[in-house]
């Protein structure tokens, strides 16, 4: 069962000129990620910056690579290089709520797959799959740190822990 | 969850219990920036010659000497020096070092800065796996703090000393907690191990004198200073020094993050009445992965009755390791089959790709394990599982080959009869003969 994680890059991304532009305040943020490493070392704030980009774009994207690599004066294919190589980086749109679900061993013995059942029975989709709306995608991911509150999910950057099925549809319902 | 201190008084979780340990209030309240007042009135050589006498073990999963990985930083560089704190913990089972950034940051930034003074660092850089963003946040209001109260910065405590330290994200992967795939990964690139020699002791960070170490680690190395060395090794074992924070997960009836004088006696003990015995009363123990994912994982016959200490010359006697300290406890109810090739799926997934035998090596265990879990097990299978990890192990450039195959050959040695229930399923008559493994 080889979930498609929405990280994956083998469907072929277009690739054009254009480039992204931000407003003056997050072209602030953006700068001051600059500030943490020595001036002739800014490639160290490609992986913090392709979190930006992901939040501005909703996934990382043609534009925003190459912003990055005029940005921070690197080929477009660097960018691109470190990008693919990171779960957490989307190279393609998800839905506005990502939950990643942890199937590693503690959470899978305590409970993960009623878990995964559950949710994806309840939206209606697979792992790896957007609901319709673009509002929920449903990633199986491995361990994030949390087994001792198994089983575990993130949505977004939420951590949401000792779930139940209650829990989950608390959870679910609260999500805009 | 628990959160407890056992055999010991709370060293490493004294603040984690605390209301506001995380601020700087309560931490100095608690006698916090006193070693490093301390730290600063030493010279650098004494305070790696104490860190040295205290027996303290990196505790990320090697557990390589602390003292001694410092001392490998040479002393009359002219490069800039870098202390980095890993703080990607991923480790499946391991989850002991979330606690520790949430609650108690300014221990970490200590700890840092009493290594930068140690080793003539001006920088230091925090590396959390993505997940953790929450503790980022923490992380930085505490810097703030700590700039602002003149423990972090310039002049630090009126002793001339500058040092500043930032936190970097990573972006979700493993092998960024190998310490050489952080350093690639700090500085931009794909998180891909380097060949070493050179040691990130020599060239690390931008090919400069870099110190890499666990949380865990550097928060230890302000109690180091603070009882002094002998003290705090007396709290372990005389090889293996001081108290170790334990992370512990699956069947038991408390789960949670526990701290123990490292030679803490027994894990039966440990299992059955500490973490209040089986989380089902009618199931019994199966098994136990001590250290984390990438340890041998131990049967009931090397735990029960079996005296085994806490510690890392106590669990390679018994047959596993300290690793990081995600203790996994299973009951009869998991199937170590299944249970090896949820954990071949996770080193199959994080493995970089960079060396081959890891690359290939995971990837054909996967297939043979998928395979043998929709009931197409065949009874030479375990050999080939075997060979296969024995074609992997010791030749990649980090350990996340050795890692893989570790848990595979353990699981095969210590529970044939669950090996045996898939692989004969198809061969009529097969189950009286022996598991077809060469000796």
């Amino acid at each position: 069962m080889a979930a498609v994680r929405p990280s994956d890059h083998t469907n072929q991304v277009t690739v054009t000129d254009e480039i992204a532009e931000f407003s003056p305040e997050v072209m602030d943020e953006i700068r001051s990620h600059l500030e943490k490493y020595p001036p002739d070392r800014s490639r160290s704030a490609l992986i913090p910056l392709l979190f930006v980009i992901q939040r501005e774009r909703g996934y990382v994207d043609n534009a925003g690579v190459n912003f990055l690599a005029k940005f921070l004066n690197l080929e477009v294919t660097d960018v691109w290089e470190t990008a693919t190589f990171y779960t957490m980086f989307n190279m393609h749109r998800v839905g506005r709520h990502h939950i990643q679900i942890c199937k590693t061993l503690s959470c899978k013995i305590m409970g993960e797959p009623d878990i995964t059942d559950h949710i994806c029975t309840k939206l209606g989709i697979k792992p790896g799959e957007t609901t319709e709306d673009g509002k929920f995608t449903v990633s199986l991911v491995e361990c994030l740190g949390s087994c001792g509150t198994a089983p575990m999910m993130q949505i977004g950057f939420d951590y949401h822990e000792d779930l139940t099925i209650d829990k989950v549809d608390k959870i679910l319902s609260e999500c805009e | 969850m628990e959160i407890k201190a056992i055999g010991c008084e709370p060293l490493q979780l004294k603040r984690v219990l605390v209301e506001d340990g995380h601020t700087l209030k309560v931490y100095r309240d608690m006698g916090g920036y006193t070693s490093l007042k301390k730290a600063l009135a030493m010279s650098p050589a004494d305070i790696i010659e104490e860190v040295k006498k205290s027996s303290l073990r990196g505790r990320g999963g090697a557990g390589f000497p602390t003292g001694m990985k410092w001392s490998f930083v040479p002393k009359d560089s002219p490069k800039p020096k870098y202390v980095v704190c890993n703080a990607d913990e991923s480790e499946p089972g391991t989850f002991k070092d979330r606690y520790l950034l949430e609650r108690d940051p300014h221990a970490l930034i200590e700890g840092m800065v009493i290594a930068g003074w140690a080793l003539g660092a001006a920088t230091g850089y925090i590396y959390y796996r993505g997940e953790y963003r929450y503790l980022i946040d923490i992380m930085d209001a505490a810097l703030a703090e700590a700039r602002e109260a003149g423990v972090l910065g310039r002049n630090i405590l009126g002793s001339g000393f500058d040092m500043d330290i930032f936190t970097h994200t990573g972006a979700g992967a493993y092998i960024c907690g190998e310490e050489t795939a952080l350093l690639s990964s700090l500085e931009g690139f794909r998180g891909h191990p380097r060949m070493k020699p050179p040691f990130p002791a020599l060239e690390g960070l931008y090919a400069c004198p870099t110190v890499v170490n666990n949380v865990e680690t550097l928060t230890a190395i302000p109690e180091i200073i603070e009882l002094g060395a002998e003290t705090w090794r007396d709290l372990g074992t005389e090889k293996s020094g001081g108290t170790k924070l334990w992370s512990v997960s699956g069947h038991v009836k408390k789960p949670g993050v526990y701290e123990l004088p490292l030679g803490y006696a027994d894990m039966e003990k440990f299992i059955m009445e500490d973490c209040g015995g089986m989380l089902r009363d009618d199931r019994k123990l199966k098994a136990v992965i001590p250290g984390g994912s990438s340890v041998y994982i131990m049967n009931t016959s090397q735990i029960l009755g079996k005296n085994v200490t806490m510690d890392y010359e106590g669990l390679v006697a018994a047959g596993s390791m300290v690793g990081s300290g995600g203790f996994m406890v299973m009951d009869e109810s998991v199937d170590v089959v299944e249970s090896t090739r949820n954990l071949t799926e996770f080193y199959k997934h994080e493995s970089c790709g960079w060396c081959t035998p890891c690359r290939e090596g995971t990837d054909w265990l996967l297939k043979i394990f998928n395979r043998i879990a929709a009931g197409g097990g065949r009874p030479e299978d375990a050999q080939v599982l075997l060979d296969l990890c024995d074609n992997m192990e010791g030749r990649s450039h980090c350990p996340l080959a050795d890692a893989a195959a570790w848990p595979i050959q353990s699981a095969i040695q210590r529970f044939p009869e669950d090996f045996k229930k898939w692989l004969w399923k198809k061969v009529e008559g097969a189950e009286d003969k022996g598991l077809s493994v060469n000796a």
